[in-house]
């Protein structure tokens, strides 16, 4: 893999990253560019280092070895700059039990750098979660609660999506309409990174693969 | 991004932490009534001597303080790391370490300022003079908010660990002692008719230098911890 200047280019640039765990290389020589209108999803058999490398990706872990790129910029110098267009949505997903979904949704709306002007309870109800906005998260089933993380999403108009697993706990229904929010998302210009097994429905120029086992 | 943004992301944090304190209420009532309880088995076990019990007053309330303090400590950061809650604030685009003061000063409210409100009670029971009160109030004051400043460290340091307890109170209790020394000294100089003005001093300055440190050391030992 032959390593060339600073790069200039817009989105996320990936450029020879590798990971070890205790003595046991996870993957090494991982290099890929993502731009706007494109998704990259992720495969991999469990243990293969999908979380660690959305990790990686958010800066979360360290990089072993290899660069991570923000238009043309290393994340770890230009951190402000990358986590104002970053979206991310993790194994374990931040909803709090004792927050009502609306709730959750507003500490996330005052986390984030700027907000679109959808109403809170229009994301939710986007998400299905009608009629749940004022209930304690806690007593919401698991697919329920990744559902009020999932709607982060819509509030936040970060162009860069990373998502571990987003469909674990949804409903097919709900998976459809997940799936949606996400082809939309790039077919609009914006950018997402997944693991997950799902199949997506975007065309071979939109969706790229990334297998990690081979 | 803009300076409002920033200070709405710190209210929003103190008022979720708080909201999140009212919602859980038994955590919060846990360390208060551990600190009466301290403190008012002393007449019983001891001896319910006047004299005996003044001389011993202003260091078995702080000594009472800084237990109950650290037994709440944990919760400042431990159900957030565990629920990914930890991770989302990380990721945030706006300064970590304003982001930490927010929680920091959450759990004071409800871990420090009761305790203030308690004391006075607590030294009636124990026979501490009148004149002594202004200096527990003063020293709890300034006193208590250090405790929550440097334990964040602490338990950010220790919140990724699987059995972080005792290392927690090993990492925070040498960085207590002096809070304790200064604070119990000025009470019992108060009792005795004499200027605290030194220890006031010392302990306004061990208060201002934690305002300023400890939130962004705390801000690294969290970026560490979730690696």
């Amino acid at each position: 893999m032959t390593v060339n200047s600073t790069p200039t280019s817009e989105g996320l640039e990936i450029r020879n990253l590798s990971c070890t765990r205790e003595d046991r290389t996870l993957f090494s020589g991982l290099s890929f560019h993502l731009t706007t209108g494109h998704a990259i999803q992720i495969e991999g058999p469990n243990g293969s280092g999908k979380t660690t490398l959305l990790r990686m990706l958010c800066g979360l872990r360290l990089a072993d070895k290899g660069e991570i790129y923000w238009n043309g910029c290393d994340i770890s110098e230009e951190r402000g700059a990358f986590l104002s267009n970053l979206n991310y949505i993790g194994h374990a997903h931040g909803v709090k039990g004792e927050l009502t979904p609306l709730e959750n949704l507003r500490v996330s709306q005052a986390m984030a750098a700027r907000s679109n002007s959808l109403p809170l309870d229009d994301a939710l109800e986007k998400v299905g979660l009608l009629g749940f906005e004022d209930v304690p998260s806690r007593t919401l089933s698991a697919g329920q609660r990744r559902r009020v993380a999932l709607a982060r999403l819509l509030i936040n108009p970060a162009p860069l999506w990373i998502l571990d697993e987003p469909f674990t706990a949804i409903d097919i229904q709900g998976q459809k309409q997940i799936e949606n929010m996400i082809t939309q998302h790039v077919l609009d210009g914006g950018m997402a990174i997944l693991t997950s097994h799902h199949p997506l429905d975007l065309s071979e120029d939109h969706l790229s693969r990334v297998n990690l086992a081979t | 991004m803009t300076n409002s943004s920033l200070s709405k992301a710190f209210i929003a944090i103190i008022k979720r932490d708080l909201t999140l304190a009212l919602r859980t209420r038994s955590e919060i009532a846990n360390p208060l009534i551990f600190f009466v309880i301290i403190v008012s088995l002393f007449p019983l076990a001891v001896s319910p001597e006047p004299e005996l019990l003044k001389t011993m007053a202003p260091g078995v309330i702080w000594v009472a303080a800084l237990l109950s303090t650290m037994l709440s400590l944990d919760s400042i950061f431990r159900s957030d790391f565990e629920d990914g809650s930890l991770e989302q604030m990380l990721l945030s685009p706006h300064p970590m370490p304003i982001l930490v003061l927010g929680k920091i000063i959450a759990h004071w409210l409800v871990s420090g300022l009761p305790l203030i409100f308690l004391a006075p009670l607590l030294g009636v029971l124990l026979f501490l003079p009148y004149d002594a009160m202004p200096a527990l109030l003063a020293t709890l004051a300034l006193g208590t908010p250090v405790l929550s400043l440097v334990g964040a460290i602490g338990v950010a340091l220790t919140v990724g660990l699987r059995r972080g307890g005792v290392l927690l109170s090993l990492l925070v209790l040498p960085l207590y002692i002096p809070v304790l020394i200064f604070a119990s000294n000025a009470i019992a100089t108060a009792a005795a008719d004499m200027s605290i003005k030194g220890q006031l001093y010392f302990l306004a300055a061990m208060f201002a230098l934690a305002l300023t440190l400890a939130p962004l050391a705390t801000a690294a030992a969290l970026r560490i911890s979730l690696r």
